[in-house]
């Protein structure tokens, strides 16, 4: 029992990363609004970046960068001391791609309020049927 | 990575994020989602991962919020959920 207690603890950074995934997966697909459907997107985007963060992390390491990596003393690098870079740049890409996407998303929910008046999905759709 | 500041900052993100989906008001909606983001940015730097934190400051945390209440400036603030 308090094996899975300490299992539980130790990686509660994947635990709301789990919690912040299905927040958005909610307002994604419950919400009515488009602006909020937006919001829960985003929250599904960060969530992701997360748990790549998460992975590259380590107790005790330190950010990976080289200290006198032009100078003259040549030394060995132990990766163990150093927290893992590459999902860090994995997740720039990603950040970049949600705001990308943030911008085409709001920008499609401006034309549809132009054109409907609303930005309410139910009342949009009794707008496409009556009209 | 001090774990004591990283759950406190987790917990925070939490709160932001539910708050963000059911606040009934799309601006304050879009400044919730501001504070996510940094709360974001915020663990990112603990966690080390530094380029990470500085882009999500700017793009995240500074250019989606600008969206967000632009969006909201052109259409209403009115939601029903």
């Amino acid at each position: 029992m308090s094996g899975i207690v300490a299992t539980i603890i130790a990686k509660y950074n994947y635990w709301i990363y789990i919690c912040l995934m299905m927040i958005g997966l909610y307002a994604m697909i419950t919400k009515r609004n488009l602006i909020k459907k937006i919001v829960g997107m985003n929250i599904f985007q960060t969530a992701i970046i997360l748990f790549y963060v998460s992975i590259g992390a380590k107790r005790g390491g330190t950010i990976p960068i080289i200290e006198h990596a032009h100078g003259g003393q040549s030394h060995a690098v132990e990766a163990v001391h150093y927290i893992n870079p590459l999902p860090h740049v994995l997740m720039l890409t990603a950040i970049v791609v949600a705001v990308a996407t943030l911008g085409v998303a709001l920008a499609l929910a401006i034309r549809i309020y132009n054109r409907y008046r609303t930005l309410e999905e139910d009342e949009i759709l009794s707008r496409i049927r009556g009209s | 990575m001090i774990w004591e500041l990283d759950m406190a900052i987790l917990t925070l993100v939490l709160f932001c994020a539910v708050g963000a989906i059911t606040v009934k008001d799309l601006l304050g909606a879009a400044i919730l989602f501001g504070a996510y983001s940094f709360m974001m940015c915020l663990l990112w730097a603990i966690m080390g991962a530094v380029d990470v934190a500085f882009t999500e400051a700017s793009v995240g945390a500074g250019v989606s919020t600008v969206f967000f209440v632009a969006a909201v400036f052109r259409t209403t603030r009115r939601t029903k959920d």
